[in-house]
């Protein structure tokens, strides 16, 4: 295998180090950042992906990307920006359209000591791909008692976006969660964007790196250790968004942001709310949201996936198991309709969890309201 | 190198290409495009040109080349142009016309011929100076394929004596296993299906460490966790056989780019059936294989049967060589039965995907003369007397067992001395593997990730404060 290179980068992580041949200018997380007057810089969850791959690929010549669309065009929602012209079609491959054929590629290519990184357009599409992430990549190690190591990291959008219908909506938070072998990562935010993938790349293990579409055009302040190209987050450990004392949410990806904002009403009304950013399906911190659950007493799960067989519903089962005493209420678990996602605006909209009814669901759980709950 | 397959102008797909669905009805209705057309009509070339795909190949370079500027400029010029063109420019190279409505046959009238070079009888049809065949590697080749066999029956008759669970033989397929081993480098690495055993035993793996992993006891490489024949040896360079059917063939390919990108002297070989081959994989790996230009050897046994399912059943193609025509893929059809055939044609193919940088397919025809697997009575779907035919007429041990005797490198006294010895060292092995622990309750839970994560560390840690405190309820020889 060609050598890993280390470089060390200054902490402002935005100076030019020249590698084999290669220039590498940080230029992509230079231009996207916003300098404001009080030096606060804000970074698109997109930006903040793209220059993960960047610093990776940069740092390591085994790491590669294989997807359709990643190369030529950019990436089909433009995360592999500039990535082919500065790494070349050897290291950024736009592939045929075959998920499970790039896919076992991939897994493949792991298996010798490459270091992919597959895109699905969305994770819809991985479906197709199955078998190779489940029986060639997750269970390998295992099988062949650690003589073969996948690291191997499979990423895309995953969940809804907006009016794209049954086919392209579904959120594999939960499917991906069962299978042992596999570690499952839920970024929200570009600090999450950029930690997580660092870390997942770096992991020796296959990681599935559950994005979301519209999340990729919002933009989150990062520190300047954030930018840094060593910065990295670990795995399996949740992220408390925000400090409470009444109640627990816990949510991952686009709901993170909701739960924020249903937190914000609540405390108009005096229901001080303690956020959970899961950051990880598997391993899932049941420490951290036991250790929250233990101190508010109360706990409602938002998640956008299907309700049945969902991640909430393993967090509610995790409770039961190590805090039971100290529940004060029934676990609250607000999940997408049992339905195929709807098209047309309105039905989609009832399709998914909105901030009120996260706020409605905490408010049951503090016995503040009367209305009943939404029966399944 | 593998490029992109969108040009440069794609105002169009840029607004709509949030759906794949999307993608697709634009190259669906580009290929419906090509077949429709057999006259250079400017009305269809204008349309072409308004559509905002144009798909294009580049070899060796990594940008599209603008295939539109041609088309349109046909039709701009179509005043003052000479009479109809005999010829599209089309991406991936000139198309000449037809005016004769044709359609290509299902097969061609004669099917692909067989490389073979020795007859059933031993008797070499070629100048045996070609051939670059040693006496050491002869002997060496046969007595593995002797060792072969009798470690298929001896394993065989284990499983049904109820010693081991499950077993699977490669009887028929002993020239195929041994003599494309014996072609390879040990640094070529190997992608099998699970009727290879031959590769792993001609790389050095003992009738021991095979008897280990058979039995699952806890000198097994695979600490227990698998079936029988699901065996596996990174030194070696045999990636562990999986049951899934035909995955191993884009993992080979995967592979073989990486060696491509290392730029090492080396291929992946990748071995599977006729039923393998129906399956998307592998025409999604062939295909890549192609663009990609990677260094892999596919090697087809077509052994007639897919369990039950018999090759007709399977495909209505000539076998499997004419899809490597399909794909860009060279290929060839080789007699199974043949080591020596076999042997050749490996070591030419390996000597082309390597220096070449191209995909080679080997389709071997051969018979699977024993059943699928011990979980299968192959004389319930097929006649005895043409398992019979082809295990004595056509079996390629006592063909190859010929040739060597001729070349009085071989004789009566060691065949039955060389027998006996490989009978005895099974027996011995198997005796010592029947005997051996199994692996301990520690080999549960590793490996499952790099490092144990500390939600398996409690799980284990509670299983172990469980079996001692109901010890009596546990076998009292579970090792831990």
């Amino acid at each position: 295998m060609l050598r890993i290179i280390k470089q060390k980068i200054s902490s402002r992580g935005l100076s030019a180090p020249v590698i084999g041949g290669y220039t590498h200018r940080l230029s992509p997380v230079a231009s996207t950042i916003r300098h404001f007057s009080s030096a606060i810089k804000e970074m698109l969850v997109r930006d903040a992906l793209n220059s993960a791959l960047d610093e990776e690929m940069a740092a390591d010549s085994s790491v590669f990307i294989m997807g359709e669309e990643v190369g030529e065009y950019q990436g089909a929602y433009k995360i592999t920006k500039g990535l082919l012209d500065k790494y070349g079609p050897e290291r950024v491959v736009d592939t045929p359209i075959t998920e499970a054929g790039f896919t076992g590629i991939g897994v493949g290519a792991a298996y010798h000591g490459l270091k992919p990184v597959i895109e699905f357009m969305t994770f819809n599409f991985s479906m197709q791909a199955m078998d190779h992430i489940i029986n060639s990549a997750a269970k390998s190690n295992y099988m062949s008692a650690g003589q073969i190591n996948v690291p191997i990291v499979f990423r895309g959008p995953n969940g809804a976006a907006a009016g794209v219908s049954s086919q392209h909506s579904q959120c594999y938070g939960a499917w991906f969660g069962t299978v042992p072998g596999l570690k499952v990562l839920v970024p929200y935010s570009s600090e999450d964007a950029r930690g997580l993938l660092k870390a997942a790349i770096r992991d020796p293990d296959p990681v599935v790196f559950l994005e979301n579409e519209l999340l990729y055009g919002e933009s989150f302040p990062v520190s300047a250790e954030v930018l840094d190209s060593s910065f990295c987050l670990p795995i399996g450990k949740a992220k408390i968004e925000r400090k409470g004392k009444d109640i627990t949410i816990t949510a991952y990806s686009k709901m993170v942001g909701y739960a924020l904002k249903a937190a914000e009403i609540l405390e108009k009304d005096g229901i001080n709310a303690e956020v959970i950013n899961l950051r990880s399906i598997r391993p899932l911190d049941r420490a951290t949201i036991n250790a929250s659950v233990r101190k508010t007493n109360r706990l409602v799960t938002v998640e956008e996936g299907f309700p049945q067989h969902g991640v909430g519903a393993e967090i509610c089962a995790t409770v039961v198991e190590d805090s039971f005493e100290y529940l004060d209420a029934p676990v609250e678990r607000i999940a997408g309709a049992d339905v195929p996602t709807p098209y047309a605006a309105n039905l989609e909209r009832f399709a998914f969890p909105q901030i009120e009814d996260i706020v409605r669901a905490a408010k049951r759980a503090c016995y503040r309201s009367v209305s009943t709950a939404a029966t399944a | 190198m593998a490029s992109s397959y969108l040009s440069k102008s794609k105002h169009m797909i840029m607004q709509s290409l949030k759906s794949k669905k999307v993608l697709m009805s634009i190259i669906m209705r580009h290929t419906s495009f090509v077949t429709n057309s057999q006259f250079c009509r400017p009305f269809h070339i204008q349309n072409y040109a308004d559509s905002s795909v144009a798909l294009s190949r580049s070899f060796g370079s990594i940008y599209c080349e603008r295939r539109l500027h041609t088309a349109t400029s046909v039709s701009n010029k179509s005043s003052t142009e000479a009479p109809s063109r005999q010829e599209l420019d089309f991406p991936g190279g000139k198309v000449k016309f037809t005016p004769k409505l044709i359609f290509t046959s299902s097969s061609n009238n004669e099917r692909t011929r067989c490389y073979r070079v020795l007859d059933e009888d031993g008797q070499l049809l070629i100048d045996s100076d070609s051939l670059n065949i040693t006496k050491e590697l002869a002997v060496n080749m046969y007595t593995n394929m002797v060792t072969l066999q009798v470690m298929d029956t001896i394993f065989y008759e284990a499983q049904r004596q109820g010693r081991i669970s499950f077993y699977l033989t490669t009887i028929g397929e002993e020239a195929i296993n041994i003599a494309s081993a014996a072609a390879l480098n040990i640094n070529d690495f190997i992608f099998p299906q699970y009727r290879e055993p031959g590769v792993l035993l001609w790389r050095g793996f003992s009738l021991q460490e095979f008897a280990n992993q058979v039995f699952g006891n806890k000198y097994d490489y695979g600490k227990g966790r698998q079936m029988p024949i699901h065996y596996g040896s990174k030194k070696l360079n045999y990636i562990t056989v999986a049951s899934t059917v035909a995955t191993q063939i884009p993992h080979a390919v995967g592979a073989a780019y990486s060696m491509k990108m290392d730029k090492q002297y080396s291929c992946t070989v990748t071995y599977f059936g006729d039923g393998g081959s129906s399956t998307g994989d592998f025409h999604a790996a062939l295909n890549f294989a192609a663009v990609m230009e990677a260094p892999v050897i596919f090697f087809c046994r077509n052994n007639g049967w897919a369990i039950s399912t018999p090759i007709n059943d399977q495909l209505r193609s000539d076998g499997i060589v004419v899809r490597g025509k399909a794909y860009g893929v060279p290929s060839i059809r080789v007699d199974g039965n043949d080591a020596l055939a076999v042997y050749s044609a490996v070591n030419d193919a390996r000597k082309m995907a390597i220096e070449q940088q191209t995909p080679v397919l080997i389709e071997a025809l051969t018979y699977r003369a024993g059943h699928h697997s011990t979980s299968d009575d192959s004389t319930k779907y097929r006649p005895v007397d043409e398992i019979e035919w082809w295990r004595a007429d056509q079996n390629p041990v006592t063909r190859f067992r010929k040739w060597i005797e001729t070349k009085g490198w071989w004789s009566d006294e060691t065949e039955s001395e060389h027998r006996s010895n490989i009978r005895k060292q099974l027996s011995q092995a198997i005796q010592a593997a029947e005997r051996v622990e199994k692996p301990p309750v520690a080999d549960m839970f590793n490996d499952v990730y790099d490092v144990p994560p500390k939600n398996l560390s409690e799980q284990e840690a509670l299983l172990r404060k469980t079996i001692k405190k109901h010890i009596h309820e546990y076998q009292s020889d579970v090792p831990m």
